[in-house]
């Protein structure tokens, strides 16, 4: 026996007393971060991100530089302290390349990158805990901080984690879960109903798939209300605190940001 | 679409609702590890009519408990111990309280032993059980956390505790009148103080059963540990220890990680109940455990461990046949602490051994790693009764017996004993304290008389643990809806059933089986090619049309793993709907297949060979007499018999390729009872099975077609397919055989390789004795190696090998409805040509290799089942052939011992023992006794292995335990009796 703890028992909770389709508990935080021109923190259980974000700036290199759009930047770093075994990832560690790429392309489509010709956008992820979910988390947490860096979007992205036991499929996947049945990761665009991701490490039954991937899609609208929640909140509180300063400029970004 | 939702974890809760531990990697990591908890409210309590709760409910209100203690009606909850403890009592059909079985106690059981968590599980689906399990880990008033310094030990029992209360309080303020009492039950002294200052009734359980209705029958379920409800007393102190101490558990690991120690199971010997063995890595022959301190209270199948002495010390095994029965029977159930005298010496004469060649790595148990503890079938010892009086419902201890002459008599308290003698029972084993010479249990349950059929055929079931309940509701809801009347649908586009099978019924097939064979899973045809080449198809019933996995059909048929032939009969792994109509390949119906057909030249080279699902119609059902009549009937040219002439000629090439390759040609006895008639069950007769052409066809080309199937499999799915192998037998085990054939008959047995195994095996004939080489091909047999299924994935890619096939692949593909491993080697086939996707369960090693562990295990078991059903059909048919004196036969002797000889009788398939009353003159190197003879005046008589004898066979029954035996004597060249 590997594993002596049951991933969804016959009164059909999950070992950390969810029900298959419950999300954990979701924190966010958009206070300001450093010289970012937009961060976020975002907690899906025990599993922790932060994400900065640079720019839209002028683009240092000019072997990168792209005439007609900006260039995407995306670099990840994981914190050794971020799992129980301490270990250390350098940053040019396989995995961790992987994961950068894969939220570049996933945002890609997304940024209006043409409204930035010649610029760059830095997005730095700092994985701070890790218990599963960590591609969905490092998505959301990038979205957070691209809204509060006032990038424009062309439409909200959320992502979420699903996966299989046996035949009953289960949303947002603790690390215990994730090592022991086939998951997914899905990344979509409420609004459109669009799917800027999919990411898939096991082997998943087709059928299973499309059943996962369907409430992956409807989970990702929950977890979208929940950071659009998030996004008004601050946005409430820079316009209380911007409105004695400039109350132009406290519309201009409520408009901007209501445009995902 | 369903409800998600996002779970809320107030940070302010994370001391309760956050759980920090540490733990160590298989690497020896220290790591830490934080996991999140969610409470929440809407834990049911399953009362019903409770007015908080939603959903299901199963807790209600009996109003025919009767319960003298809580007459208005209550529930219980049992804590951990209860369960680990008290399993059969809280099984029995009796216990019928509704009662509620925390999250808690189930971890804690499931963390202490994994056959009781089973078992658990069982119970809480048992019909007419109503339990409730509550997840109160879950809910928020109930859950806790570990304090600091307390032991999971206490912090469970505080948990238990708690939700005890809470239930409390939960039905007073849902309840208005009627408000059951919950009552915690436990045999924990000071967790009864405990829980009594905080308000919460608890009882212990003896107490609670002695208050129920039906308390007589109860009470003796309650397992040995219960009894001693208040502290140990002083008898127990003041014995002296019988046996050492075990070691620590975590010395016993570390030792047996340092090489110190030696793990294994251990082996009982069946000859003499005082040694033992245990086979480990590091020797090629077993352990030797010699003498009741050394084997230390082992029982048969238990994980021990060994340490073994300096090689000064080693011994050679016991030449000695001693039988517990007889040394122990003065032996006093009550108070077997004490030494007898007689008894030590007994055992002390028969533990001496004298020096021989043959020794053995020699140890004793120092502990025990794991118990494999079960029910046993035993009879009572009717000497072991104070009082036989039919009335007497006074508490005794009496001796029971276990059928297998492997385990030791326990010693068990019963009210019931005179009304159980005579009877087949079930008990099992609480514990052996090291005060005590006999294990202590407690009687489970009545099979019913001995020697009566149903007791005979469940004691048979139960003993090689074969699960033989009726199929339940939610596993026939699995099959077609039309039962018996499904049949193939009509050939359309779009018909499912027919969705990229191809039409075979046109196809002459037949199938070709036993007589009154009903589970037909294969048939067979051929026909020429016009290039000269032949067509050959084996067509198998589609089981996994059927069975879908993850279904409750499946789950059940994955445990069976087989079906179990016994001589009057059948447990089925699928439902009969399925094995004997729907996947049964009867004549003149259509039914769906799984079909490998080849194209061979005539010399049965195989040219190609493609795999197809399949819509097939059986022409005809042959006997394998009718086939075989059919093919040498000359005067017969129909199309159909052209076939099997066809079928048969490859057969007998493809054999002499395989045989040419090196294949083993074993024997095994394999002997027919004779029913008189269906219902009646009396046996007539026994004869030997008549192997003829058409069962070597049938066998060739279902071994063609595993091979085939096999290889494609395995080229599809490399790390997770189905395969079964055959490991070459290590060159000790037949070092023995190879001695006494050289000693006795000059003859050499070359075993470099299968092949030329079978080649000096073809050599073994002395042309006086003609059943001489069956007897050596049989004993030859028991020094092999028993095949095995295995994941592909899981062992080297060198270790495939089937010795006894000489096939450097194999799987069984060709029995589905009768064994499991064929069932996912279709599924797996289906998969690799394309038909359907694989299952995720089929690609995770970790779990094919988990069913097919226990496919190898039921397989094993349904094997001895079979064969153990088949001896005692032989013992009936002697009795009703025999009358008084017994039947002669004629026998070979297959041992020698001190005080007897074993011997085989070929003609009835079994095995015996002649014993001597007096000793004789034992030549162990050259495996001879000397006896004098029973005529005056011929002098002594010689009698060694091989030699042809005459024995009389009488079944007698013991008449203490009741347990039938079948008792040998030699009649020629000694009469035995005499001596
Ligand atoms: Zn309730």
């Amino acid at each position: 026996m590997s594993s002596r703890i049951e991933i969804l028992n016959e009164g059909g909770f999950r070992s950390d007393g969810r029900r298959q389709y419950e999300l954990r508990d979701i924190t966010i935080d958009m206070s300001q971060q450093g010289t970012a021109d937009g961060s976020a923190i975002i907690t899906h259980g025990l599993t922790q991100v932060l994400v900065s974000v640079f720019g839209p700036r002028e683009a240092k290199m000019r072997s990168q530089t792209l005439y007609d759009r900006a260039n995407i930047n995306v670099e990840v770093s994981i914190a050794s302290f971020s799992t129980g075994e301490r270990r250390k990832r350098s940053r040019g560690d396989k995995r961790i390349l992987e994961m950068a790429a894969t939220i570049k392309s996933t945002f890609e489509p997304v940024v209006q990158t043409n409204l930035y010709p010649r610029s760059q956008i830095d997005i730095f992820v700092q994985v701070l805990q890790q218990d599963g979910g960590l591609l969905q988390a490092c998505i959301n947490a990038t979205m957070l901080a691209l809204a509060s860096a006032g990038i424009s979007l062309l439409d909200f992205v959320s992502a979420v984690t699903g996966g299989v036991h046996s035949t009953s499929p289960m949303l947002d996947l603790t690390a215990l879960e994730e090592n022991d049945i086939p998951h997914v990761t899905v990344a979509v665009m409420p609004r459109t109903g669009k799917v800027t991701l999919i990411t898939m490490e096991t082997r998943l039954h087709v059928d299973r798939f499309e059943e996962i991937f369907k409430l992956a899609c409807e989970a990702g609208k929950v977890i979208h209300g929940e950071m659009r929640a998030a996004i008004r909140l601050r946005t409430g509180m820079l316009i209380s605190a911007m409105q004695s300063v400039s109350q132009n400029a406290g519309e201009k970004e409520d408009e901007q940001m209501y445009e995902y | 679409m369903v409800d998600i939702t996002i779970r809320k974890r107030p940070r302010a809760e994370a001391v309760i609702t956050q759980r920090k531990f540490f733990k160590k990697t298989a690497r020896g990591k220290i790591i830490k590890v934080l996991r999140e908890r969610y409470l929440r409210d809407d834990v049911s309590c399953g009362v019903l009519s409770c007015t908080e709760c939603s959903g299901e409910a199963v807790l209600s209100l009996d109003a025919h408990l009767q319960h003298k203690l809580f007459p208005s009606g209550h529930f219980i909850l049992p804590d951990t111990n209860v369960f680990l403890s008290q399993m059969d009592l809280v099984e029995s059909e009796m216990f019928t309280t509704p009662m509620v079985l925390l999250q808690t106690v189930i971890e804690e059981v499931r963390h202490r032993s994994l056959p009781l968590y089973n078992r658990l599980k069982a119970l809480i689906k048992t019909e007419g059980k109503r339990i409730w399990v509550f997840y109160n880990e879950y809910r928020m008033e109930t859950a806790i956390v570990r304090g600091e310094g307390e032991t999971p030990n206490d912090r469970n029992d505080r948990g238990i505790r708690k939700a005890t209360a809470w239930y409390s309080t939960h039905i007073s303020s849902t309840h208005r009148q009627n408000r059951p009492a919950v009552i915690l039950l436990t045999e924990d002294a000071a967790n009864r103080r405990k829980a009594e200052a905080e308000g919460i009734t608890t009882i212990s359980l003896r107490r609670y059963v002695e208050g129920m209705i039906n308390a007589t029958q109860l009470l003796d379920l309650l397992a040995a540990a219960g009894s001693d409800e208040i502290e140990p007393t002083k008898a127990v102190e003041g014995r002296q220890a019988l046996y050492p101490d075990y070691l620590p558990t975590s010395t016993l690991l570390a030792g047996v990680k340092a090489g110190d120690l030696h793990q294994g199971h251990f082996n009982a010997d069946q000859y003499n109940y005082l040694e033992g063995s245990v086979s480990v890595q590091t020797f090629s022959k077993p352990i030797l455990l010699v003498g009741r301190e050394h084997m230390n209270r082992a029982v048969q199948g238990d994980v021990v461990a060994v340490e073994v002495f300096d090689e000064t010390e080693w011994m050679a095994p016991a030449d000695e046949v001693v039988d517990q029965d007889a040394t122990l029977k003065n032996d006093d159930a009550d108070d077997s602490g004490e030494e007898e005298e007689a008894v030590v010496d007994a055992e002390s004469k028969a533990v001496s051994t004298s020096p021989s060649s043959n020794k053995q790595p020699t140890g004793r148990i120092v502990g025990v790693i794991k118990r494999n503890w079960r029910a046993y079938v035993c009879h009572i010892d009717s000497t072991s009764l104070t009082s036989s009086n039919s009335t007497s419902l006074s508490l005794q201890t009496v001796f029971a017996t276990p059928v297998s002459r492997l385990l030791p008599r326990i010693r068990l308290r019963t009210r019931q004993a005179p009304t159980l003698i005579g009877q087949k029972i079930l008990v099992t084993i609480d514990r052996w304290g090291n005060t005590s010479r006999y294990p202590e249990g407690h009687f489970v349950r009545a099979l019913g008389k001995v020697e009566s059929k149903e007791a005979e055929q469940e004691s048979l079931l139960l003993e090689f643990e074969v699960p033989y309940r009726p199929f339940g509701k939610a596993i026939l809801d699995c099959l077609p809806p039309e039962g018996d009347n499904w049949v193939v649908p009509p050939k359309a586009d779009g018909n499912l059933a027919w969705r990229d099978r191809e039409d075979l019924r046109n196809l002459l097939i037949c199938s070709i089986d036993p007589p009154g064979c009903q589970d037909i899973d294969d048939a067979l045809h051929a026909r020429a090619l016009p290039n000269g080449n032949i067509e050959a198809g084996v067509h198998i019933a589609d089981v996994s049309y059927f069975v879908h996995p993850d279904t409750p059909m499946d789950s059940e048929a994955a445990s069976r793993g087989t079906t179990v032939y016994l001589v009057d009969k059948r447990i089925d792994m699928l439902p009969a709907l399925l094995g004997t109509n729907l996947c049964s390949l009867r004549p003149h119906v259509e039914r769906l297949a799984f079909s490998a057909i080849w194209e061979l030249t005539p010399d049965a080279d195989i040219v190609n060979v493609r795999f197809t699902k399949s819509v097939i119609a059986s022409k005809a059902a042959f006997t394998y007499e009718e086939a075989q009549i059919r093919k040498d009937d000359p005067n017969l040219r129909d199309p159909l018999t052209a076939s099997i002439r066809l079928l048969n000629s490859l057969a007998l090439k493809l054999k002499a390729k395989r045989m040419a390759a090196g294949a083993l040609n074993l024997a095994s006895p394999e002997v027919k009872i004779h029913l008189d008639s269906s219902e009646s069950s009396d046996p007539i007769d026994v004869e030997q099975k008549e192997m003829r052409e058409t069962n070597s066809l049938v066998e060739e080309f279902m071994l063609l077609a595993n091979v085939s199937v096999a290889r494609k499999i395995q080229e599809s799915f490399p790390a997770t397919a189905v395969l079964r192998r055959h490991l070459p037998p290590p060159k000790t085990n037949f070092e023995k055989l190879q001695d006494i054939l050289k000693k006795r008959k000059g003859m050499v047995l070359d075993i470099s390789s299968s092949g030329s195994l079978a080649a000096s095996l073809d050599r073994c004939i002395d042309a006086s004795q003609p059943t001489f080489n069956t007897l050596v091909r049989i004993m030859a047999t028991r020094c092999m190696l028993s095949a095995e299924y295995f994941c592909s994935g899981s062992v080297g890619r060198d270790t495939f090998g089937h010795y006894g096939l000489a096939s450097e692949i194999y799987t069984h593909f060709t029995s589905p409805i009768r064994r499991y491993a064929d069932v996912l080697a279709h599924r797996q086939l289906a998969a690799a040509i394309g038909y359907s996707p694989l299952h995720a369960s089929l690609h995770s090693k970790h779990h094919v290799e988990r069913v097919l562990d226990v496919a190898n295990r039921r397989h094993r078991m349904a094997q001895m089942a079979g064969r153990a059903s088949v001896e005692f059909y032989v013992g009936l048919a002697l009795k009703g052939r025999g009358e008084k004196q017994g039947v002669k036969e004629e026998a070979f002797v297959i041992r020698t011992f001190r005080n007897g000889v074993g011997v085989f009788v070929s003609k009835l398939g079994i095995e015996g023992l002649v014993m001597f009353k007096r000793d004789t003159q034992f030549d162990p190197d050259n495996y001879t006794i000397t006896v004098p003879s029973s005529t005056k005046g011929l002098g002594d008589v010689m009698i060694s292995v091989f030699d042809k004898v005459v024995v009389n066979i009488e079944v007698e029954k013991d008449r203490n335990t009741q347990r039938g035996k079948v008792k040998m004597s030699l009649i020629e060249p000694v009469d035995s009796r005499a001596l």
